[in-house]
């Protein structure tokens, strides 16, 4: 019993139960976080840079956007479909003309839509009928996501019973629809790419891995707590970007929050998977001096290729195939999907999985070549 | 001095790197509430032999105990007793020293009011300061705080001198005199003669990964003197130092 006591107490007063390593994760995000404020070039990559395309596309694209919608000779106009469409500023309702007159202004691209709205017999509901023109199919694509959206509106859902489309165009968006999720992603590559990168190097070359392990700090709080801080600042950034898309482009959000959180659920596995990258990049790069290029060897080719500014279908078809190999691509589909189309998250499965299956590939290099030392 | 306990005990330690032995076969003791000093030219061992203490190197073999605890079996419980200072180690970027400290103090899950470490150290004014707009002497009093978070029962320092002006040598020397006199034991290594001779209370000499001669500086110079030895030059009653100091002003320069 006496000697049962003894060991107890000699063993307690530093036994590893005594140390917690969520503190210490804890306070190895803290201070990270802190530094990736701080650090100039994060900011840069994370938020100026995104945010200059956004707003060079926004005033090319989207801000100046005008679409003339005919309004069908005998149409009802006093409904609130109409009132509506109107109220967005982006569509001029064009009326008093004849049935020739209209068809004429379609066929070459004036008009870029024709819409009759009418009472259902015997309801009080709507009916909406779009005819949409091939001669402008990019504004055709934008009034389809307006009335997407407005018929999403809670005021207006229960008076529209049905609305019929016809010559549905090709998946054309506004430019900000189109740009935000491709800027989005690449703001992800960066941060997850270089910004890992270049802090595991620094912090392997001046030593303070080594003086943390002189600490009872475990590697996997050191690599968990690096990764909380880049995770939540990559965050923060998409979050920013979304919202001034939204506020100041018009980025289309179809359920608004839900969207928001949808994406920054993307957003997150992401960030994880580029990480992945960032840590064989800091494992192979001997100096800070390799890190730009060997980062460039895989953020450019993706911002080229990913859909961050072009459509992939754009691209020659011998190109497609590199375009649809890389991650970056699924990223910015499954954001574009999840943000313009309304789509869950279960419905970009496809594209999470392909991310995720990068993100073994990427984990198993990175656990091989990583080095502490 | 009799009776005094060992904290750290290294027996026969071995280091061997691929064709190269960096420490064949070192043995010592280093006791409780002692100034101990590693002295050697570069490259004898003495920062390898360190760390292998510190738990940051794989040993080839031999054995240490360091406060009961094998360095083995026990890292952890060792290293939550050790304070280190590192030869040129970097601290995280882009914080200030208070926040560096609270990262240390989460690391070792230790719950210290900042300032008070840095007023140990007399760094309180440089409280808001980045490390890196600090001057070497501040650059080590500021390591030296960051190895107290803890409490640690023994700390290691590795040449926390060099480089400095003469001032902030001596100033380091009485911070870390009172660190010993509080109760913590220390190890450290040095260049500098004068240093261990003012500073330890017993030195090991290592040369090509062996110890040559240990025993407190004033038994050291005394067999030297016994078999002998004469300087070339009659010592005068100061040095060059004396004279730095006496022109320059014991105050630091920082």
């Amino acid at each position: 019993m006496q000697k049962d006591i003894h060991e107890r107490n000699s063993d307690s007063p530093s036994g590893a139960g005594g140390y917690n390593n969520l503190t210490a994760t804890l306070a190895l995000a803290k201070a990270s976080f802190r530094s990736i404020m701080r650090s100039p070039s994060a900011v840069v990559f994370t938020l100026a840079f995104p945010l200059i395309f956004i707003l060079v596309f926004g005033f090319l694209g989207g801000g100046g956007t005008r679409i003339d919608v005919g309004v069908t000779p005998g149409a009802d106009v006093n409904n609130p479909v109409m009132g509506m469409l109107e109220k967005t500023g982006m569509i001029r309702l064009v009326k008093d003309k004849s049935k020739a007159e209209f068809d004429k202004l379609l066929e070459k691209g004036n008009v870029d839509a024709m819409i009759d709205v009418h009472r259902k017999v015997n309801s009080a509901a709507y009916s909406v009928n779009v005819v949409y023109t091939s001669a402008s199919r990019d504004k055709g694509g934008i009034l389809k996501s307006v009335l997407n959206n407005i018929f999403y509106d809670k005021t207006l859902k229960p008076t529209v019973a049905e609305i019929k489309e016809s010559t549905i165009t090709g998946r054309e968006y506004k430019t900000i629809d189109f740009i935000l999720p491709g800027q989005l992603g690449f703001s992800l590559l960066s941060t997850g790419v270089f910004g890992t990168a270049f802090v595991f190097l620094s912090l392997r070359q001046t030593l303070v891995i080594k003086r943390f392990f002189a600490t009872p700090v475990r590697r996997s709080s050191i690599v968990i707590g690096e990764g909380i801080a880049r995770i939540g600042f990559a965050l923060i950034g998409a979050l920013f970007i979304i919202l001034i898309g939204h506020f100041f482009f018009g980025f289309t959000l179809v359920h608004g929050a839900l969207t928001v959180v949808n994406m920054l659920m993307l957003a997150t596995l992401g960030v994880i998977v580029f990480m992945g990258f960032g840590f064989i990049i800091s494992g192979i790069a001997k100096s800070e001096s390799m890190v730009p290029p060997i980062s460039n060897i895989i953020t450019l080719p993706q911002f080229l290729l990913s859909g961050t500014f072009f459509s992939i279908e754009a691209f020659p078809s011998w190109l497609q195939p590199i375009s649809r190999a890389l991650p970056l691509t699924y990223l910015n589909d499954a954001m574009r999907k999840v943000a313009f189309e309304g789509l869950g998250l279960w419905d970009v499965k496809f594209q999470i999985m392909i991310l995720l299956l990068w993100g073994i590939g990427i984990y198993a290099v990175a656990v091989k070549v990583f080095k502490w030392e | 001095m009799e009776t005094k306990k060992a904290i750290i005990s290294v027996k026969n330690l071995v280091k061997k790197y691929d064709d190269f032995v960096a420490v064949q076969g070192l043995s010592f003791e280093v006791y409780e509430h002692e100034i101990f000093g590693l002295l050697g030219p570069n490259g004898a061992g003495k920062t390898t032999t360190l760390e292998i203490i510190e738990t940051l190197r794989d040993k080839t073999s031999g054995e240490i105990i360091v406060d009961g605890f094998s360095v083995d079996k026990q890292p952890q419980d060792i290293k939550q007793i050790i304070g280190v200072q590192l030869q040129a180690a970097g601290y995280y970027p882009n914080l200030n020293l208070i926040e560096l400290i609270e990262l240390f103090a989460g690391l070792y899950g230790a719950s210290i009011k900042p300032m008070e470490m840095l007023e140990k150290v007399n760094l309180q004014d440089k409280a808001k300061a980045k490390y890196k707009a600090l001057s070497g002497g501040q650059k080590q009093r500021f390591s030296i705080a960051t190895t107290l978070i803890n409490q640690p029962k023994i700390i290691f320092l590795d040449e926390p001198t060099t480089g400095l002006d003469p001032q902030a040598r001596r100033n380091l020397w009485d911070l870390i005199t009172e660190i010993r006199n509080a109760g913590t034991t220390v190890v450290i290594t040095t260049h500098y003669m004068d240093e261990a001779e003012q500073l330890c209370d017993r030195v090991a000499f290592v040369e090509r990964g062996q110890i040559i001669a240990l025993d407190t500086p004033d038994n050291l110079i005394d067999k030297l003197v016994s078999s002998g030895f004469e300087r070339k030059k009659e010592v005068k009653k100061a040095n060059l130092e004396d004279v730095f100091i006496n022109l320059t002003g014991q105050e630091w320069r920082e």
